[in-house]
């Protein structure tokens, strides 16, 4: 348990057998009255927020929080399989649960997955993935403007939005927090 | 902080300058006296919320207010202190363990007296420093030549919360709703006194003749935040006895620590207190609005 006193921006804690991240602290106290701890939280799961202020005798749970280093390995069916980096125990993880991250696994990739209570409720990937493009639209020549963009293809299906000089067979970074192209890596 | 943040700290600290200047400059056209009385003392009064810092054989003090209160005893009619005030652990946006309060004490006066004086004090250091009446900070339009706002603690509840201030006290709610509900919607334009606290947190208040259940004590207001405390002060040492007794026995419960009696200030109160009020005032926090600073920590140095 925590105690009041124990809460600070960044804090992770449990209300009701959820997850909350404290995004926002501050420690207050009306005229004479009593100490009272503003926070303002983030559900580490629904990523909803709300605001909340305790009491300095108010107990705060702890949730059961444990960060994995685990390498990406192989699709399975609906599934993904990563490993754990050091015991090598595998674990899967929906493909509904990872979403559009699923276009940006790449094997043997070292992810941080976030356990709650033996549950994966986030990975997160290495921050940029290099992609070759395979399919758009022929690039217009000396066209080097970023802000002008149009559809590509990865090899996995994947839409991107790029700049207009960037042709089949370029490769390019894309940013895994987004899923939105960062910059050209080489020409084809 | 580093050699830049101190340097970026300069013209705060000049407002910060220029405004005890402009204050001592008004107590004194008003005829107090400054005063310096001990930062290291052996009591601190009990208050319920408020934990002294050791020190030495005793504390750091929380508050001149015994202190001062004795003089006030011996005869000292107008007095005023500014000067550094420990409270343990109180680190948040306004809250700093060490900070600089002004405190005053005006024999004769009572509290709705004060809150005139308080209120031209506040517009003459403003004008002083800044040149005109109009503060702008963080969205609000604050004009300190405007007639101040004044709100019982009754219809500040009546009016921002679902419930009666009663009601609040009663649910253990009352600073909770304070912090919450109404203290954001004070002091929107310029000053608001909310005053006539529940008897229950009066802390050093005489309580009004004809409505025992209230305390003459008023808080000041502005941009939603606390600037100033202050009281008719209780003068009868029986109830002052009670008091004291009454708020170590909830520091007994909530396991906190017992002060010792302060007999001097008893022995002062025992001789006979005249009739007064008194006021005490944040200074970093004044500091804060002339400056535009959300954070306490912008306008102190900090090493």
């Amino acid at each position: 348990m925590f105690s009041a006193s124990d809460l600070r921006k960044g804090l992770k804690i449990q209300i009701d057998g959820e997850p909350w991240v404290i995004t926002d602290f501050d420690f207050c106290k009306p005229g004479k009255g009593t100490a009272l701890y503003r926070c303002k939280m983030k559900n580490m799961i629904t990523g909803n927020t709300m605001d909340k202020t305790y009491r300095p005798v108010e107990k705060i749970e702890k949730p059961d929080l444990e960060e994995r280093e685990m390498y990406y390995s192989y699709p399975d069916g609906d599934f993904f399989v990563f490993s754990d980096a050091d015991t090598y125990e595998e674990m899967r993880i929906s493909k509904e649960f990872l979403g559009q991250k699923i276009y940006f696994l790449i094997e043997d990739s070292l992810c941080q997955v976030l356990l709650f209570n033996g549950q994966a409720i986030d990975v997160t990937l290495p921050t940029f993935i290099e992609k070759e493009i395979v399919e758009t639209e022929p690039g217009a020549r000396g066209d080097t403007a970023t802000n002008v963009t149009k559809p590509a293809r990865i090899d996995n299906g994947y839409e991107i939005q790029v700049p207009i000089f960037i042709n089949t067979g370029d490769v390019v970074k894309i940013d895994t927090r987004t899923g939105e192209y960062a910059e050209r890596v080489s020409k084809a | 902080m580093t050699i830049n943040e101190l340097k970026n700290l300069k013209a705060r600290l000049e407002v910060r300058a220029g405004l005890i200047s402009a204050v001592r400059a008004f107590f004194d056209k008003n005829g107090f006296v400054e005063v310096s009385t001990p930062v290291l003392i052996k009591a601190p009064a009990p208050e319920e919320y408020i934990e002294g810092i050791p020190a030495a054989s005793g504390f750091l003090r929380t508050s001149p207010e015994l202190q001062m209160k004795q003089l006030v005893c011996a005869g000292y009619e107008k007095i005023y202190q500014i000067g550094p005030c420990f409270r343990k652990d109180e680190f948040g946006s306004r809250h700093r363990p060490e900070f600089t309060m002004l405190e005053w004490y005006h024999a004769g006066s009572d509290y709705l007296e004060l809150m005139a004086f308080t209120a031209e004090l506040i517009r003459e250091a403003v004008h002083k420093v800044t040149g005109n009446d109009e503060l702008i900070y963080h969205g609000y339009k604050l004009d300190m030549s405007k007639q101040p706002e004044i709100i019982d603690v009754s219809q500040a509840y009546e009016r921002f919360t679902s419930m009666t201030s009663k009601q609040a006290e009663q649910r253990g709610e009352f600073d909770t709703l304070m912090v919450e509900c109404i203290e954001p919607e004070l002091g929107k334009g310029g000053m608001t006194f909310l005053k006539d606290y529940p008897a229950s947190r009066a802390a050093l208040a005489r309580l009004k003749r004809h409505e025992p259940g209230l305390a003459e004590r008023w808080e000041l207001y502005i941009a939603g935040m606390e600037l100033a405390n202050a009281y008719s002060e209780l003068t009868d040492p029986v109830e002052q006895r009670k008091r004291f007794t009454q708020a170590r026995k909830v520091r007994a419960e909530n396991g906190l620590v017992d002060y010792p009696e302060s007999e001097s200030f008893f022995a002062a109160l025992d001789k006979g207190m005249p009739e007064c009020a008194g006021c005490a005032l944040g200074i970093d926090r004044l500091v804060m609005l002339l400056t535009n600073s959300t954070v306490i920590s912008s306008v102190l140095p900090d090493f």
